[in-house]
């Protein structure tokens, strides 16, 4: 790596996965390359069975490839184990997905706080409220910390979401059809959120099958049958109304 | 160790957000523990009442009766008692093992003295009865050899008797009329409340033997003798003893029947203690097994638990929990259920006791060793029985759990 040329986040090297699945082997992923330098906004694009699922579980360290390398932040997370991995889903990697995945009968401030509980570096409880006010705050959220997830609109709970993904101070935020439980509008509010924090410096990789989500990213990549079939930055990137943001939380 | 605090408050959280699910959990433990306790005390007082009115006794005491002559397989009743004041004087001499003896002479009558009139046994015993039944004299004195060698006309009260005749507790140096000959109260003696059997027995008049056989029952012969061993554990030794010393004293060949009857005190509290000791062993053990069920509950509802929540598990590993962060946590939960039913059911368990104490008036002992045990083994029945499906939620792999609907 040239002197002054910035680590990427995300460096994939002939990566490839097999499911055996019964007598049936199953190449989810089949040898592909990928760089993604930080401050990128990626969509990831494909039909069900094109092997973006797995993509995501392994560039967000749930799973392992078969063969390939993968480098996370620069260092070869491809071999590491169980225990490992958790520390880097926890220290290095937000995760958002579909179904939000809060906590049911936990305030939102306690399921922001989370991932703190499990960070290798300790945190007072006072240290972990604040960083977690902070975070809500960041997604338009402040004032809501004492509501459960049942007591929120589906925008705000997915919202809820991503500040739980920020408050490790991510290298790389990992959606999973963030949008896919939204409507139109609430799905907007959402990705406000996202563009503002890859404005802010923020490396986005979002999955999704749905193209006008896609156009909220600046790059495109598309996979079809386990392989890379097109990668692409978006040339007209649509830009989500903070209004409609705005008014999600009025 | 802060991890360790976080993620035992979220052990707690997570008990608090399902208050229904939790209670049920403990309440196999609270039961299980409360029965022990509450068993352990019934029994353990069983026990104590009847180690109580054992000691009231006298632990080392023997009484000989004049028996019948079996002759041959047929028993031939000589009609005369065959124990004589000088056998008990020559057990006293020549048993070393023996402590103390005394004559015994049984008559009863109609006492009249004080306020009134009073029907009683009237026990006729030597100097050395209050060593021998360890029944001491509460107000005056007891009797000395000069009252027993001249029959003196003394008597000494059981506190029935004297709270009968002599309300206002003066009863010492009154005068009384038992069959009508005048006695001089000159003690009365400690409470000593009921025997074995059930009989009160502080209604009874103690008098020199010499005087009960001459006025009382106008006999020459004694009744039976009481002896007390020099210590518990010599009661056999003084047995034996006795017995050949009488066999050799009344001439009895080698393989016939003696012509009297050793019994112990010792005898008769051993069965009784057995038959508590057994109950109270059987009372625990029915309760060890609502408390191991109590515990199989706990196992039962954390599987359970671990199931309805492989999606949180599965997101608390996505965001960075370890397995080891889930063991502790669900080993925690499990762990803080036990620990708390098993509080609840030691409070319970005692509240129980004390009120079968108070309301069923039963003997109960609450031991502190019984409590700590039910307590620690309710805490050891949380690990055991949480481990495994703590094991279990810590191992899902966390893309599976995640898809978990």
């Amino acid at each position: 790596m040239a002197a002054g040329a910035p680590i990427p986040v995300i460096r994939i090297e002939d990566l490839t996965r097999v499911y055996q699945m019964g007598e049936v082997e199953v190449r989810a992923l089949d040898g592909i390359s990928l760089s993604i330098t930080p401050g990128e906004f990626v969509a990831v694009m494909g039909p069900s069975g094109s092997g973006k699922s797995t993509f995501m579980n392994i560039v967000g360290c749930l799973d392992r490839p078969t063969a390939g390398r993968y480098f996370l932040d620069g260092v070869d997370v491809s071999s590491l184990n169980r225990d490992e991995r958790a520390e880097i889903r926890n220290g290095k990697i937000g995760f958002v997905f579909q179904s939000f995945n809060l906590l049911a009968r936990t305030s939102a401030l306690e399921n922001v706080e989370l991932p703190l509980i499990y960070s290798s570096n300790g945190h007072s409880s006072r240290e972990r409220v604040e960083k977690a006010l902070r975070c809500l705050d960041a997604v338009g959220l402040a004032g809501r910390e004492g509501h459960l997830p049942s007591q929120l609109s589906g925008g705000q709970q997915q919202r809820v979401a991503i500040a739980r993904a920020l408050i490790n101070e991510p290298k790389l935020m990992l959606a999973d059809e963030p949008t896919g439980n939204l409507d139109t509008k609430t799905s907007e509010e959402v990705m406000a959120v996202f563009q503002k924090l890859n404005e802010e410096g923020k490396t986005v990789v979002l999955i999704t099958h749905e193209q006008d989500i896609a156009e909220f990213a600046r790059r495109v990549v598309v996979f079809r049958d386990g392989k890379v079939v097109e990668d692409r930055p978006v040339t007209n990137q649509r830009r989500a109304s903070f209004a409609a943001s705005e008014a999600g939380h009025a | 160790m802060l991890k360790f605090l976080t993620i035992l408050k979220v052990g707690m959280k997570a008990i608090a957000r399902n208050k229904m699910r939790s209670t049920l959990t403990a309440l196999g433990i609270i039961i299980g523990v409360a029965c022990v306790i509450a068993m352990i005390a019934v029994g353990g007082g069983a026990q104590a009442a009847v180690q109580a009115q054992i000691n009231s006794l006298g632990s080392n005491f023997l009484m000989i009766f004049p028996g019948v002559a079996t002759q041959s397989g047929a028993r031939i009743f000589t009609g005369q008692s065959t124990i004589t004041e000088d056998d008990v004087a020559a057990v006293k001499s020549e048993c070393p093992s023996v402590a103390y003896v005394s004559p015994s002479v049984r008559s009863a009558g109609q006492i009249v003295g004080g306020t009134g009139n009073w029907g009683t046994s009237v026990q006729g015993v030597g100097v050395e009865w209050p060593f021998v039944r360890s029944w001491n004299v509460e107000k005056g004195a007891f009797f000395g050899d000069s009252e027993v060698r001249s029959g003196a006309k003394v008597a000494i009260l059981g506190s029935t008797v004297a709270n009968a005749l002599f309300p206002d507790g003066n009863a010492v140096d009154q005068m009384i009329r038992i069959k009508n000959i005048p006695f001089k109260v000159v003690g009365v003696l400690e409470t000593k409340g009921g025997s074995t059997m059930g009989q009160d027995q502080d209604d009874t008049i103690i008098a020199p033997y010499t005087t009960v056989m001459k006025l009382l029952k106008r006999t020459v012969k004694i009744d039976m003798f009481m002896a007390s061993a020099v210590s518990r554990d010599a009661v056999g030794e003084a047995q034996t003893e006795i017995e050949a010393l009488l066999r050799q004293r009344h001439r009895i060949q080698p393989g016939q029947d003696s012509d009297f009857m050793i019994r112990s005190q010792q005898e008769i509290a051993q069965t009784a203690d057995q038959t508590s000791r057994q109950m109270s062993a059987l009372l625990a053990a029915i309760a060890s097994i609502s408390l191991l069920v109590g515990g199989i509950g706990i196992m039962n509802i954390m599987l359970v638990s671990v199931t309805e929540r492989t999606r949180e598990i599965g997101i608390r590993m996505a965001i960075g929990a370890k397995g080891r962060d889930i063991l502790t946590q669900f080993l925690i939960e499990a762990l803080a259920l036990s620990i708390a039913g098993g509080a609840i059911g030691i409070a319970l368990g005692v509240g129980t006791s004390r009120f079968l104490a108070w309301k069923q008036r039963w003997p109960i002992v609450l031991s502190p060793t019984a409590i700590l045990l039910a307590f620690g083994f309710s805490a050891a029945i949380g690990i055991f029985f949480g481990f495994y499906p703590a094991q279990k939620a810590s191992r899902l792999d966390p893309i599976e759990a995640l898809r978990y609907e």
